[in-house]
């Protein structure tokens, strides 16, 4: 028990002086800006796929289930407006981020931490490069950058799916679909669900370059890193979203 | 202008780091009393003493675990050592900060036992990376050549637009020596150079060592289990035994030592 809290502290001290190098690398020059645009076409172009599908997925269902209960009331026209809400405020912003932790967070966990094992972070050291910078900076501020833009991108598919939900027992136009959309809609929705999903994509990025940054020597390591990245980042997603709830019901 | 001047990529990279240490010739590296120990009861350097003339190749050999990769690792910084001096090009290296020690990793080369070549990375890219960092006043055309330079040197330029997993072991730990011999080093630590290569390709690899040795006027310790590679490429022998030095002297010297241990690496 005193061991694994020691641990814990111990876990707790590391990851806190990585998050204070992070801020130290990320505002001193030279700037590794080709490498943060690569990984900028990494993290966000290539998965815009699965986003796309998953938004896609996502706006279908909720309109389908809530059907049922909104025409009880006769409420079936405040199905845009719900679909809408729901998908910006909460389901886009953790579903997506959920996405990116089991995609994203690993990967670089994984990758990162098969560069120490295979002594790649060691081979940049020695060449006088700082691998932290050059890995950790890049990837963390990719992954803040584009974490908020799939999740939009999300939104937007998600609002599609929803369309296409209402279409199948109903026939709405485009036109009134999205009236109804953008009249249930107000700034207060979109900007505190957006603010938090910058730091959603700060931590997943950090989440997975700490637990590749970390691993220990061994193949086996490769695994573990990039499956506690996933677990710690998903777990992360959680309690940063409930703290972002709780600010937004407090001040808005 | 086939050859990029050795001295050229030295300025450009001293100008670009602004080191301000020492670069007087003397002993190249001088350590005294070096211990290193990870954990409790796990001490793996208690106390060695070494020195390395500019110029000379030697070879380190000892039983696995015995500290030889650790006793490296310190002279790059990439194991901080407990207690000791470790001097390299007349500095100490414990008393530099960050950039300093940059400086001094500029003029040391790594060959590590893997390669460590980056995996997402070509030969080209993995060659001019360290370069385009360090060298920011050299043009792209200088950089390939300085590129083409090193594969050259390695007999492997036919391989430059490869990817790491293309590659062979032997081709592997070539790739990995040009990267090395890209920033012009003075000296080079290789860490068993020849481990899970075939006699041949060994070979082969000795002799590049010696040969990037005569062109380059490189000083250089080799970490090996391979009595064929110290051999060939050793002009001074050491044998680390736990966490000291038990013998030194030239290859035929120690072959004939009275003490049975010393022998045992021989047979």
């Amino acid at each position: 028990m005193v061991i694994s809290l020691k641990k814990g502290f111990a876990e707790a001290g590391n990851a806190t002086l990585f998050i204070a190098r992070f801020f130290r690398e990320a505002i001193k020059p030279p700037y590794e800006i080709k490498e943060f645009i690569r990984q900028c076409y990494i993290i966000g172009y290539k998965s815009m796929p699965l986003v796309a599908i998953t938004g896609l997925i996502m706006g279908l269902v909720l309109t389908i289930q809530s059907r049922p209960t909104l025409a009880e009331f006769g409420a079936e026209s405040w199905l845009p407006g719900m679909v809408a809400l729901s998908l910006i405020r909460e389901i886009a912003p953790v579903i997506t981020a959920l996405i990116c932790a089991g995609k994203i967070s690993s990967g670089i966990g994984a990758e990162l931490g098969s560069m120490k094992v295979t002594e790649q972070i060691d081979a940049m050291e020695v060449s006088a490069i700082n691998p932290y910078k050059y890995l950790v900076v890049t990837r963390v501020l990719a992954t803040t950058l584009m974490v908020p833009l799939l999740v939009v991108f999300a939104d937007g598919i998600g609002i599609l799916g929803g369309y296409a939900g209402i279409n199948i027992h109903s026939d709405v136009t485009m036109y009134r679909y999205f009236s109804q959309v953008l009249s249930s809609l107000d700034f207060l929705d979109i900007i505190p669900a957006t603010i938090k999903t910058f730091f959603f994509g700060f931590f997943i990025g950090l989440i997975g370059c700490y637990k590749g940054f970390t691993a220990a020597n061994g193949t086996e390591s490769v695994g573990k890193a990039a499956n506690s990245a996933v677990v710690t980042a998903s777990l992360a997603i959680f309690i940063i979203d409930m703290m972002a709830v709780q600010l937004t019901d407090l001040f808005f | 202008m086939m050859h990029l001047e050795t001295n050229t990529i030295k300025q450009t990279v001293a100008d670009h780091l602004n080191p301000g240490i020492n670069t007087k010739a003397g002993p190249v590296i001088n350590i005294k009393g070096l211990y290193k120990s990870f954990g409790k009861n796990t001490d793996i350097l208690k106390g060695v003493d070494l020195t390395v003339k500019k110029g000379e190749n030697l070879v380190v050999l000892g039983k696995s675990g015995s500290g030889k990769s650790v006793l490296i690792k310190c002279l790059v910084g990439l194991v901080a050592a407990d207690k000791g001096e470790l001097k390299v090009f007349d500095t100490d290296i414990a008393t530099l900060n960050n950039q300093q020690l940059n400086a001094i990793r500029i003029r040391i080369g790594f060959l590590f036992q893997n390669s460590a070549l980056y995996d997402s990375m070509t030969v080209r890219e993995n060659l001019s990376f360290p370069l385009k960092r360090h060298s920011k006043k050299l043009t792209n055309k200088e950089v390939e050549q300085s590129v083409n330079e090193a594969l050259e040197s390695v007999g492997l330029k036919e391989a430059i637009d490869k990817m790491p997993s293309e590659l062979s072991g032997g081709m592997r730990k070539r790739i990995g020596l040009a990267r090395t011999l890209i920033l012009r080093p003075e000296i080079i630590l290789y860490d068993e150079p020849t481990t899970g290569l075939d006699t041949i390709t060994s070979r082969e690899i000795s002799e590049l060592i010696l040969s990037i040795q005569k062109k380059y006027k490189t000083t250089s310790i080799i970490i090996t289990h391979d009595m064929a590679c110290a051999k060939l490429t050793g002009d001074r022998l050491v044998i680390l035994k736990d966490g000291v030095m038990e013998a030194e002297g030239s290859y035929a010297s120690l072959e004939n030592s009275d003490d049975t241990w010393v022998r045992s690496f021989f047979i």
